[in-house]
Formats: C-alpha cells, sequence, structure tokens
C-alpha cells in the first residue's frame, strides 16, 4: 500500500508535468467518454421510440424523413395522406395495428400531435394528473412539457402554426389541457397530445362546432354534415381528410417482406421500416464518429507519449535514488511497480476526470442542442460500455510506463557506485 | 565479522580483479583506499552481493554471501548492510521522516515510526523530521542519510567517499559521526576512501583502522576496469 502513496508524491514532486500528463489523458479519454455516451443515449433513444412499430405509413418522399419526423419527432414530415387510404390499410391482414399521427401545429416549441388513446397505450405512458382526452381541442402534455411550460390542467393555449415556434397563431381555437402524462422517457414527454380531430379542425377550412364530445373519428364523421364549412359549407368526408403518416404494427414478422412493397406499389403513400432507416441514420453519422474517434485516438496516443518521456526524464533524472532503493534492499521488481504504480496515478485521476468531463459534454449538448429526452436523455447514463475509459488509460498509461520501468528494473547499482555523484 | 578469501571478480570482456583477503571483527574499522578507479567500487559491490564474485568468499556475520542471488540478495542486503552513498540521494519528493521510512519500505517492512524518531534522534535530526532534503544544509542532509543507513541495525555499514567535498572541519566531524554511529549500532565499519584526511582523522581519534588497497592486489587490467 506504501508503493501508492510514494509512487502518489513522486508523481507530485514534478506537480507541472504531471498535471500536463493527466490533462492530456483527460482531454483523450473524455473525447472517448463523449463518444460512448452520445451513441448509447441515441441507441436508446431509438430503442424506446421505435420499439413496437414496425412500419411507418406516410407520404412519399425520404424514407429516413418520415421516420424523423413521425417517430422521433425530429424533422418535418414530406408531406400529408389521405386518411381514408390510412384507415384502409386496417383492413389488411398483416396489419395488426394502425395509430394515424396528425402534425401541424406546435406550442412554444413543443409539436401538437393528433393521434388516437392507442399512442399513448403504445408506449405505455401512465397519467400523472388528469384523464386521456375525449374530444377535440382537449390535449394532454408530455411531462417534458408539463414541467418546461409549469402548465396544468385545466389551462388554455393556443397553437401556433408550423413545427418550430414562429407560426401565426391560431388565435381562434384554444385547446384545453386535460391530462399530464408521467414521465416515460421517451418521446412522448415532449409532444402534445390531442384528437386527430383537433388538428382537422384547425386546419381543414371548415370549421366544425363539436360542442359534443366525440370520442372517435367514426362519430367526427357522422357528424360532418352538421358542421358549417366557411368556403363550401360541407364537412369533409374520410377521403378528403388528410392525417400525416400512420405508425403500423404487423400481425406477423413475415409482413415486413410484402407489406412495404405492397404499399409502395399499390397506393400513394410509402412504408418506412424504422429499424432500417435508423441503421441508416447510424451508419451516416458512424462516418462523423469515425473520424471523431480517430481524432480521439491521436489525442491519447500524444498523452501516451507525453506519460513516456515524462516516467522516462522521471527515471533518468531519479536514477541514482532508484539505485539506492536498491541498495537499501528494494528488488528490482518494486522499484518498476513504484513506476508502474506512479502511471497508474495518472490512469485513476485521468479517467476520473474524463468522465465527468465527458458526462458534462453530454449534458451541454443536450441543453445546447435542446435534445433533451429527445435523442438524449435528460439524466445521466452510465453504460457499461464506459468501462472502457478506465481500461484504456490504464492500457495508455501502464504502455508507457513499460520502458521507463524495465529501465528501472535493470538500474545498474554498481554504476552508481562508480559514478559516485 | 567480515572474511573475504581469494575474491575475484571479472567485468564483463575485461580481465579480472583480485582482492586481498580481509578479516573484519566485529565493531573494527577498514579504511578501503586507492583513487578511483582502483576497484573500491566492486569491492564494495562484492559484499554488498550486489554483484556475484567469479572466484571466492564473502562471509558477513557468519553466512557465506557470495552465492546469494536475487531477492534473497537483497533481503540480506537490506538487513545486513547499511549504505552511506557519496551522494545522499534522499528523495526530494518525501519528507526527512519519509525517507526513513522509504527503507523500510524498500526493504519490505512495515514502517516502523519509534525506530525512525529513535534514529533521528541518536543523530540529533530529529526535529528535522517534517523538513524536505531542499530545506537540510549539508551537514544535516548527511545526518538523515546516515540514520537511513543506521536504520535496519545492520551489522556492517558501508560509506562510499563520505568526507568528498567537505571542508577539513566537516570532514573530520563526518567521520566522527560515521564513527558514533557505528558504535552505537556495535557494527562494523568500511570507509572506502581516496581523502587522506579519513586516516588523519581515524589516527587523531585513535581508532586503528587497518588499510585495504585493492589496486595494489589487482592485475595489470585495472585500466580496463570502468571508472
Amino acid at each position: 500500500m506504501k508503493t501508492f502513496t510514494y509512487a502518489w508524491r513522486y508523481l507530485w514532486a514534478r506537480p507541472m508535468g504531471a498535471l500536463l500528463n493527466v490533462l492530456l489523458l483527460t482531454l483523450g479519454l473524455s473525447s472517448i467518454t463523449f463518444l460512448l455516451l452520445v451513441s448509447h443515449h441515441m441507441e436508446r433513444a431509438f430503442d424506446r421510440d421505435l420499439a413496437g412499430i414496425d412500419v411507418v405509413v406516410g407520404a412519399k418522399g425520404s424514407p429516413m424523413q418520415l421516420i424523423l419526423a413521425g417517430v422521433l419527432h425530429l424533422d418535418v414530415p414530406p408531406g400529408n395522406v389521405n386518411f381514408a387510404a390510412v384507415k384502409a390499410l386496417e383492413k389488411n391482414p398483416l396489419v395488426a395495428q394502425v395509430i394515424p399521427i396528425s402534425l401541424g401545429d406546435n406550442y412554444q416549441s413543443y409539436r401538437i400531435v393528433g393521434t388516437t388513446h392507442a399512442y399513448v397505450a403504445h408506449y405505455q405512458a401512465p397519467l400523472a394528473q388528469g384523464r386521456l382526452w375525449d374530444a377535440p381541442m382537449q390535449v394532454v402534455l408530455g411531462a417534458t412539457v408539463a414541467r418546461k411550460l409549469g402548465m396544468a390542467v385545466g389551462q388554455s393555449f393556443a397553437g401556433s402554426h408550423g413545427l418550430g415556434g414562429t407560426g401565426h397563431k391560431h388565435g381562434d381555437h384554444d385547446y384545453q389541457v386535460v391530462g399530464i402524462l408521467g414521465a416515460t422517457g421517451s418521446v412522448l414527454d415532449r409532444l402534445i397530445l390531442t384528437d386527430s380531430a383537433s388538428v382537422w379542425r384547425v386546419h381543414e377550412p371548415a370549421h366544425m362546432d363539436l360542442g359534443e364530445a366525440k370520442t372517435d373519428h367514426e362519430t367526427d364523421h357522422d357528424h360532418h354534415d352538421d358542421h358549417n364549412d366557411h368556403d363550401a359549407d360541407k364537412a369533409l368526408p374520410d377521403d378528403k381528410r388528410e392525417v400525416t403518416m400512420a405508425l403500423v404494427r404487423y400481425t406477423t414478422p413475415m409482413a415486413a417482406v410484402s407489406f412495404p412493397r405492397w404499399v409502395n406499389t399499390t397506393t400513394d403513400m410509402q412504408a418506412a421500416a424504422p429499424a432500417l432507416e435508423v441503421t441508416r441514420l447510424l451508419h451516416m453519422l458512424g462516418l462523423g464518429t469515425d473520424v471523431l474517434r480517430a481524432f480521439a485516438g491521436m489525442l491519447l496516443l500524444t498523452a501516451g507519449l507525453s506519460v513516456f518521456i515524462a516516467l522516462w526524464s522521471a527515471v533518468r533524472e531519479r536514477r541514482g535514488d532508484l539505485a539506492l532503493l536498491r541498495m537499501l534492499g528494494a528488488p528490482a521488481s518494486r522499484i518498476a511497480a513504484l513506476l508502474l504504480t506512479e502511471a497508474l496515478w495518472l490512469a485513476l485521476l485521468s479517467s476520473l476526470c474524463a468522465l465527468v468531463l465527458g458526462q458534462l459534454f453530454v449534458l451541454g449538448l443536450g441543453a445546447m442542442l435542446g435534445l433533451e429526452s429527445a435523442l438524449l436523455a435528460a439524466g445521466m447514463l452510465w453504460p457499461s460500455t464506459l468501462l472502457l475509459v478506465p481500461a484504456l488509460a490504464v492500457l495508455v498509461s501502464l504502455g508507457a510506463a513499460l520502458l521507463p520501468a524495465w529501465d528501472a528494473y535493470r538500474s545498474d547499482v554498481l554504476q552508481l557506485l562508480q559514478s559516485r555523484g | 565479522m567480515l572474511q573475504t578469501h581469494d575474491l575475484r571478480y571479472a567485468y564483463p570482456g575485461a580481465g579480472a580483479l583480485s582482492f586481498p583477503d580481509v578479516a573484519l571483527a566485529q565493531g573494527e574499522v577498514l579504511l578501503l583506499s586507492g583513487p578511483s578507479g582502483s576497484g573500491k567500487s566492486t569491492w564494495l559491490a562484492l559484499v554488498a552481493a550486489l554483484v556475484a564474485p567469479c572466484a571466492g568468499s564473502v562471509r558477513v556475520a557468519g553466512q557465506e554471501i557470495a552465492a546469494l542471488r536475487g531477492r534473497a540478495a537483497d533481503a540480506w542486503r537490506a538487513r545486513n548492510i547499511g549504505f552511506l552513498p557519496q551522494k545522499l540521494h534522499l528523495s526530494a519528493a518525501l519528507t526527512v521522516r519519509d525517507n526513513l521510512a522509504l527503507a523500510h519500505w524498500a526493504a519490505g517492512m512495515p514502517e516502523n515510526p519509534a525506530r525512525i524518531t529513535q534514529v533521528l534522534a541518536a543523530l540529533g535530526v530529529q526535529s528535522l523530521a517534517g523538513r524536505l532534503p531542499s530545506q537540510l544544509s549539508g551537514g544535516q542532509a548527511q545526518r538523515v542519510a546516515l540514520a537511513r543507513a543506521v536504520l535496519m541495525a545492520p551489522p556492517l555499514i558501508l560509506a562510499d567517499e563520505p568526507t568528498a567535498s567537505l571542508d577539513d572541519a566537516a570532514a573530520a566531524d563526518a567521520v566522527g559521526l560515521l564513527l558514533q554511529a557505528a558504535k552505537a549500532q556495535k557494527a562494523s565499519l568500511v570507509i572506502a576512501t581516496h581523502d587522506a584526511r579519513v586516516a588523519q582523522t581515524l589516527a587523531a581519534l585513535g581508532v586503528s583502522a587497518p588499510v585495504l588497497l585493492p589496486l595494489q592486489a589487482s592485475a595489470a587490467q585495472t585500466d580496463e576496469v570502468p571508472a
């Protein structure tokens, strides 16, 4: 145990050099920590948000855009699709469930998503307060939305057009908060959910006065004829209505073979498999992270070289001291262990600094890009892959210490006696 | 205490050195004399079991050490040899007390604070225990190094040029201190030096010290011995 104490003292006998080495190692290791954390956060987010969604059906365009817009709620959608066509999907024997998603508005940059109760059930989100909507223009807030906006059940607000924060206000359409969801860690946390009919009411030229509660689209449809249309005095039937996309769950995994092709060839819509698109996305990001990883590797290599030079010169400087320890009866192995322990201290210190710094980087990035609880989870995650960081630290510093330790191991006491000073 | 017989050592690629026999009783002093390059260092290394002779025997306190190797030699050296180098090699990163504790660590022993206090007190440097070597005067540093040499109560103390770079008064002090420390430990003392003042001081103190001159005994190859 004393070896650790002495190694520590020897290390800090040259404080500037020690600090520089800790700094260099920390730079390399924290970059690696950052990369590991970001990829873990993203994989977790994808796993969570994509779970159980076999395919997304939406307007033709980029399939990745469709997934990013409709499942992860990061991008704008390619366009809208006919609601009747989406409903028709339910009749396909390969389809177990269809969840319609209607985008278009936001409130304070949080998306207002028109959908059905099935969407909430899909992510198994519990209700923290209130209830789910049972009529259009009633909304349920995701946990993050409620917290950030400080909103409570009973309050009402007007949405803005578009998916950003700057669209014009739909002043004449107020949403009423009827419930708040508990945190799920999924995409729901940062969404405002409402009935699909709310989105139609806000956007369609028809101003449907659905004062009485209507829980599903069938009844909406049934009552269309009762509503006034500014332009045509006509309510719209399903085949004139639009949703942005539909999340589809298969009855059988075999559907993945034929269903997307069927959609792509026989309808005006496209089917995009989230798993496929995310793999593609990660592959594209992978090219970026490869560069970062190479950069981190270079930093680490530089740090290793610096540690090597520091320990090498330390051995040269303390050659006499080390030889004297041999004269005092220390076996050569104990001298070498002293040097290696010095390197281990560097590894330990820089690992700790790197882990803390890496976590801070990720938190900072999340706050800066507003990706909190989107791609990056709100809190700190400690995936087991982070063990790579101390492992690399030990590898690099011990590797750098090997030659100096060997030099110390072989230190010739006789030479010390002969040099006499 | 110390007997050598027909001791020889061969440097790789050079001729052999042979040393005259030595018999030193407990508490006696031996002066190892001769200019540098005369084999003093080699003789010290042989007696400290740092290198193995190619022939002959070295007995310290009744034990044959010429055959000791590796860890056995290290362990033996830790307990039987006190070493005072010319350059003191006090670790700059450690306090005086920790420099002594480092000797315990080197010997593979648990730290013995009472013993450290005891040897520091015996040499009058107890009050310096918390200082760093850089905060010591030359004389103080030498006392600390001597305290480190006698820490393990070795039966044999080897001093390598203890008076080099000291003025006359300090040199006399250093020799006196060495004798005192050796006497307190009842240890035998070998002083390797080419400084004539050491012999004078010993004579003045009435200490009879046989003089060993390795140069006289070594063969003509001494020129090839690395200095």
